[in-house]
C-alpha cells in the first residue's frame, strides 16, 4: 500500500467497498508503518496487533456478508494512553502506571469500536495529561513529524504526531487546557475540543474533572466530525455527561458560511504574539471574509486572568484526582514499606514526575486550610467572569477566531527550565476550557521555517456544528495552506 | 508571595509525597514564582460573584442520580487484578492499627 499515509475516512470506506484493499491489509499496514518509524518520533507507547487484526477481520467479514458497515469501519485509530482500553496497558505516560492494564473500555473507545474502528496502538503523552510539549512523559518525549528536533506540543503530542506522521488517519486525544488544540497547531493537523460534557469522560483517567475532554485529531475537518458523530452523546456512566441531543456534525459541513458573524477578541492579538502567527491568522480571517463571513471586533475583558484561574483550578482538581495513586490498588508500590504512610509517600514520591509533583503541591496548597478561600474559591469566581465574557460575546457572534499558540513548535528542551513561562503560553486555549466551550484548531499555513500554524475557531456550548462548518469551509477555500 | 521550605514540607506531608532536599528547594522557588503571579486575581473585586461550581448548567443536587437499585459492577477478581498485593478478596497493605 503506497497511499496509506494520506487516506481519509471516505477513501478508506471507498477502498474497502471497491475491494482495493481489505480492512486486514489496512490494519497490517498501520502497524507496519507505525512500528517502523516509532523509533524516530516516539508517538506510540504500545501497539495491540491482536486486537487490531481481530477488529479488522470482523469488518472484512461484515463486508463479505453484505452487512451494514459502521461510519468508522476499518479505520485505524490511535488512542491517547490516558484513555482506558480493556486488556491493554494504560500508563498515562507515568511510571506509577507503567504496568497497569485497564479492566474496562472508556465509553468513547466502546463507541469507536462499535462503529467499526480498528484500534491499533496507544499514544505517548505528557504524564497524566499535564504539559504543553510532550516532554513530561516518563517514557521519552515525542518528536514533531514535521520538524523532528522540535516538540509536537502537548499533552496529546503522541496522538497529534500519529496523524501528522501518517500513522493513523484519526486519533483520540484529550484537552483540559488546550492539549488537543495546541499539538494540532504545532503538527499541522485538525484537533477538536468538544463542549464539556459532549463526550463521556467514563474511562478517561481524570486530571481535572471540570475541565477534561476527549476529542479527535484528523487530517481533515470532516474526518474529525465523523469521529465526533460516533463518540459524542450522553452516557449514564458519566454524571457530567450532557443530556443534549447530538447534532449531525459530518452532515453540517455544507460549505455555506455566508452571513456567519465571527468575533475577533483584541485581547488575543496583543504583545507576545509571534509576528508570523499573527499574519497568518489575519490572512485566515480575510479568507473567511471572502467566503461571506462578517468579521467583528469583540472584547473578552477577563482574558488576562485566565492563566492564573486555570492553574489554580486544574492543580487543585489534579491533587484530588491523583490522590488515588498510593500504592494500594494500581500496580506500583514502593518495595517493602514499614508503615502505611511510608508506602504512600515513597510510592508517590518515586512514581510521579517533576511536573505532576509540582502541580500536586500547588493544588494541595491551594486547597489547604487557610488558603482555600483566597485561592481556589477566588479562582472559581473569576472563572464565572471568564465564562460570562464568552456567553455575552456569543450573543453577538456565531464563532470566535483566535491564534492557538503565541508561537509555533519550539525546540526540544528549549522551555523546560521555567514552568510559569510554559503555563503562560496556554493563554489562547485555556480560556475556552474554563468556559466549557468547544474549540477546533485547523492548519493555517506555515512559518518561513516551515513550522505549522493553527487557527482556532471557538463556538458556544453544543454549537460544534457551526464551528466545524466554518473549519470545513476554511479548508475547502484553501485555508490550510495559506502562505 | 514568599513560600518557605517548611511550608513545602508541610504540603508534601499533606499530599503524601516524599521529596528529596533538592526537590523541596526547587518546588519552593516554583511555588513562589507561581503564587506571586496568581496574586493578580486580587485585582478583581469578586464580592458579588458566585463561584462557578458547575460548568455547563446549574442542576439540582439530585439531577444526575438514578434510583438506588443494584446494577452490574466488576467482579472482585477483576478489581483486584492490578493490585500490587492482594489476598482473600482484599487489597493488602502494611499494618494500619498498632496493637
Amino acid at each position: 500500500m503506497d497511499n496509506y499515509k494520506t487516506l481519509t475516512i471516505d477513501e478508506i470506506q471507498q477502498g474497502l467497498c471497491s475491494g482495493s484493499f481489505s480492512a486486514k491489509e489496512l490494519a497490517q499496514e498501520a502497524l507496519r508503518v507505525s512500528e517502523a518509524e516509532n523509533g524516530q518520533y516516539g508517538a506510540f507507547l504500545h501497539f495491540c496487533p491482536e486486537r487490531a487484526i481481530a477488529a479488522a477481520e470482523q469488518v472484512d467479514a461484515d463486508l463479505a456478508a453484505g452487512n451494514e458497515l459502521g461510519p468508522l469501519a476499518g479505520v485505524p485509530v490511535a488512542i491517547k494512553d490516558v484513555i482506558m482500553t480493556e486488556g491493554l496497558r494504560t500508563t498515562c505516560g507515568s511510571r506509577i502506571l507503567e504496568n497497569y492494564v485497564a479492566h474496562y473500555n472508556a465509553t468513547a473507545v466502546e463507541r469507536l469500536e462499535e462503529a467499526g474502528g480498528v484500534i491499533f496502538g496507544k499514544t505517548n503523552c505528557d504524564e497524566f495529561a499535564m504539559g504543553s510539549s510532550n516532554e513530561n512523559s516518563a517514557f521519552g518525549p515525542v518528536r514533531n513529524p514535521v520538524a523532528p528536533e522540535r516538540v509536537p506540543g502537548g499533552s496529546s503530542g503522541g496522538s497529534a504526531a500519529a496523524v501528522a506522521g501518517g500513522f493513523a488517519p484519526v486519533s483520540l486525544g484529550t484537552d483540559t487546557g488546550g492539549s488537543i488544540r495546541q499539538p494540532a497547531s504545532f503538527c499541522g493537523v485538525v484537533g477538536v475540543k468538544p463542549t464539556y460534557g459532549r463526550v463521556s469522560r467514563y474511562g478517561l483517567v481524570a486530571f481535572a474533572s471540570s475541565l477534561d475532554n476527549i476529542g479527535p485529531f484528523g487530517r481533515t475537518v470532516k474526518d474529525t466530525a465523523t469521529v465526533l458523530d460516533v463518540i459524542a452523546g450522553h452516557d449514564a456512566n458519566d454524571s457530567t455527561s450532557a443530556n443534549v441531543e447530538v447534532a449531525d456534525y459530518s452532515g453540517a459541513l455544507d460549505g455555506d458560511v455566508k452571513g456567519l458573524k465571527i468575533g475577533v477578541p483584541k485581547e488575543y492579538f496583543a504583545d507576545g504574539l509571534d509576528a508570523e502567527v499573527r499574519a497568518h491568522i489575519e490572512s485566515g480571517l480575510k479568507l473567511l471574509e471572502s467566503q461571506g463571513c462578517e468579521i467583528v471586533e469583540i472584547n473578552l475583558p477577563h482574558t488576562e486572568y485566565a492563566v492564573a484561574t486555570y492553574y489554580l483550578i486544574c492543580t487543585a482538581e489534579a491533587s484530588a484526582n491523583l490522590a488515588r495513586y498510593d500504592g494500594v490498588r494500581y500496580t506500583r508500590r514502593f518495595d517493602d514499606p514499614e508503615t502505611l504512610d511510608e508506602m504512600y509517600a515513597k510510592t508517590r514520591g518515586d512514581g510521579f514526575g517533576a511536573e505532576v509533583t509540582r502541580r500536586i503541591i500547588l493544588g494541595t496548597y491551594v486547597l489547604s486550610a487557610g488558603y482555600y478561600d483566597a485561592y481556589y474559591r477566588k479562582a472559581q469566581k473569576v472563572r464565572a467572569l471568564i465564562a460570562a465574557d464568552f456567553k455575552k460575546a456569543f450573543q453577538d457572534v456565531d464563532a470566535i477566531v483566535t491564534p492557538v499558540s503565541p508561537f509555533p513548535a519550539f525546540e526540544l528542551r528549549a522551555k523546560v527550565s521555567d514552568p510559569l513561562e510554559m503555563y503562560l503560553s496556554d493563554i489562547y486555549t485555556l480560556t475556552c476550557s474554563l468556559a466549557g466551550n468547544t474549540g477546533v484548531s485547523v492548519p493555517c499555513g506555515k512559518t518561513s521555517e516551515g513550522l505549522p500554524i493553527g487557527l482556532q475557531i471557538l463556538a458556544d456550548h453544543f454549537n460544534e456544528a457551526t464551528m466545524l462548518k466554518l473549519g470545513d469551509a476554511f479548508e475547502r477555500a484553501g485555508g490550510f495552506a495559506i502562505a | 508571595m514568599k513560600i518557605t521550605e517548611k511550608e513545602v514540607r508541610h504540603i508534601a506531608r499533606l499530599a503524601n509525597l516524599e521529596l528529596s532536599e533538592d526537590a523541596i528547594t526547587q518546588y519552593s522557588k516554583d511555588m513562589e514564582e507561581i503564587l506571586t503571579y496568581v496574586d493578580k486575581l486580587n485585582e478583581l473585586n469578586t464580592d458579588n460573584i458566585e463561584p462557578m461550581t458547575q460548568v455547563i448548567y446549574d442542576g439540582s443536587e439530585t439531577s444526575t442520580m438514578r434510583t438506588d437499585t443494584l446494577g452490574s459492577s466488576f467482579e472482585q477478581d477483576k478489581a483486584l487484578r492490578e493490585a500490587p498485593l492482594a489476598g482473600a478478596g482484599h487489597f493488602k497493605v502494611p499494618k494500619v492499627i498498632e496493637r
